[in-house]
């Protein structure tokens, strides 16, 4: 994968050699502005619908391995 | 007339009307569906596995959804082996305001793993083959979703585009593919890919269909901060000309990276153009060339972030065996993920690494800018951009599989509407000899068009698309579609 990852970069690269120093990014397309939701309480997913699709749900939470390597 | 002949606009009318049993009509696309030879569904309606959309008020052609869009209790694998077996516990808006609607879900579509490919065959769950000729791709990453409408065996579909995957496949395939402006659609249950270009968008026969299908899909969403909707609209298409319009070809549009016979149908429909009096010229779109260079950072950057999240731990498979956490994680993403998905997570990781952020990320996102800024100045001239859709017609099983640059190339044309974020739709023009010969496949002719003027690029589309009198069909389809040809009942238009 190594010489496909390059053979992408390179292609990538040249997009290096424009000059765009005085051009502002753009991270998103529509102008948005920011708005406050309303705070208002409302249902929210209930925890056993929510742990269904785990893998290792337990006590109502999601089981994973130890953070530690055993032995 | 045969029912699953009818587009989605006549049985719409037929069912109001009270001449279509809206249950036999269901009933007889999931009998077409369940005939699926083309790897095109995942899952499907009836298949007896428990999971079912309700629809309380059917009134609407069932839909072939994108297996990208959470379906509540309906199996949602976005063609990755690791959320093999994930019944999302919510449904996406675009899916619940399509069932709302009246429109059932007919089934959930193959598509390149987290929509990441040109060819459908990054799928954990094998290729989908093209109606047309079976050797050949469908496109993708909408590929299960444009196979099925091209093949009979949907009679519309749900897809999303985050470069060019709705219209390119429904390029190879010979319909009609439109990727609406960023924030048409609510994004909300549609798995993310690379969230500042994702857009949901219609797979169908025809424009008016299109125009019907986003009618329903598009408004705004408490549940997606970007989602802006389409102010009135937009209604179905009736114009027939094109006077008074003005389109617009890149100048510097590459006429040797395309393909003979996909070059000599462009040049066609542009005189197609002029006979239904618009007008022609080209204008320069000189960044255009350097959208995929930009987009192959920016997506991918947003991908490794967005792919975060599976590990193995509150949905989707985890790897078997004794391990730590971190091994844990680290097995599950080596297991769960395809190559093409590991390739971009490196790649937007590395671009967005200390040291490159700058280089590759913040260079690629201001070259968005002015990819935008070209358009802008563009549309002040002009009403529309058009291109190919695509370089070439549908290519081989396997063809590109060894090249990833080359695959990515499949993308030139598609990729600097997404980048603008502007709408943009393929209309099948013709059909063409492949390169190296063979029966003659779908042509795409695109279209674009500024910031949420869908109504204005809908009329045009309907007008060319009458025009150009495309009826051509995968031979072994089940049906006649492509109504737009005898609609009117004059006859009159099929001369292009």
């Amino acid at each position: 994968m190594a010489g496909e990852l390059s053979g992408i970069l390179e292609h990538v690269d040249r997009i290096a050699e424009l000059d765009l120093d005085d051009v502002s990014p753009t991270s998103h397309v529509v102008e948005l502005e920011n708005v406050l939701r309303a705070d208002e309480p409302h249902e929210s997913l209930d925890r056993d619908a929510a742990l269904a699709q785990a893998p290792d749900p337990v006590d109502g939470a999601f089981r994973v391995p130890s953070p530690q390597a055993e032995g | 007339m045969e029912m699953l002949e009818l587009t989605a606009v006549q049985a719409r009318e037929a069912m109001a009307a009270g001449d279509l049993s809206p249950a036999e009509y269901g009933e007889a696309w999931v009998k077409a569906a369940a005939g699926d030879e083309l790897n095109a569904y995942l899952w499907r309606d009836g298949n007896g596995d428990g999971g079912a959309i309700a629809v309380e008020r059917p009134g609407l052609a069932p839909v072939a959804v994108k297996d990208i869009f959470c379906t509540e209790g309906v199996p949602t694998t976005a063609g990755s082996r690791i959320l093999e077996g994930y019944r999302p516990a919510y449904t996406s808006t675009a899916v619940r305001r399509l069932v709302e609607a009246g429109a059932p879900v007919l089934g959930k579509t193959n598509m390149d793993e987290f929509a990441m490919g040109s060819s459908n065959e990054n799928s954990a769950y094998g290729p989908v083959l093209n109606p047309w000729d079976r050797e050949r791709v469908p496109g993708g990453s909408s590929g299960g979703s444009a196979a099925a409408v091209a093949g009979g065996l949907a009679p519309w579909a749900i897809g999303t585009d985050t470069g060019g995957s709705i219209r390119q496949p429904a390029s190879l395939c010979g319909i009609v593919g439109l990727k609406p402006t960023y924030g048409a659609i609510s994004r909300y249950g549609m798995i993310a890919f690379a969230s500042s270009l994702d857009q949901c968008g219609p797979l169908t026969r025809d424009v008016r269909d299109a125009a019907l299908l986003l009618s329903i899909l598009q408004g705004k969403d408490p549940c997606d901060s970007t989602s802006v909707g389409l102010e009135g609209g937009p209604s179905l298409p009736e114009q027939e000309d094109l006077s008074g319009l003005r389109f617009a070809v890149p100048a510097e549009l590459a006429r040797d990276a395309i393909e003979p016979g996909v070059r000599e149908v462009f040049e066609a429909t542009l005189e197609t153009i002029e006979r239904l009096g618009g007008e022609l010229a080209e204008t320069p779109l000189p960044h255009a060339e350097h959208g995929i260079s930009a987009y192959y950072v920016i997506a991918p950057a947003e991908a490794s972030a967005n792919l975060a999240r599976y590990d193995g731990v509150r949905y989707g498979m985890r790897a078997e065996g004794d391990s730590d956490l971190i091994e844990m994680y680290e097995r599950t993403r080596a297991e769960g993920f395809g190559d093409e998905v590991k390739r971009r997570i490196m790649l937007g990781t590395y671009a967005l690494s200390s040291g490159y952020y700058d280089a590759y990320y913040g260079q690629a996102q201001k070259v968005r800018t002015k990819i935008a800024a070209d358009f802008g100045a563009a549309f002040d001239r002009f009403d529309f951009v058009v291109t190919p859709t695509s370089p070439s017609v549908a290519f081989g099983l396997g063809e590109k599989t060894d090249d990833p640059l080359a695959m990515y190339l499949n993308d030139f044309f598609t990729v600097p509407m997404s980048l603008a974020g502007i709408p943009a739709i393929s209309i099948p023009a013709g059909l063409a000899e492949p390169q190296g010969g063979g029966p003659r496949l779908p042509v795409g002719f695109q279209i674009a068009a500024p910031a949420f003027a869908e109504q204005k690029l809908l009329d045009a589309a309907n007008a060319l698309e009458r025009a150009i009198g495309f009826d051509a069909r995968p031979s072994g389809a089940p049906f006649v579609g492509y109504d737009h040809i005898k609609r009117t009942g004059s006859g009159g238009e099929g001369d292009g």
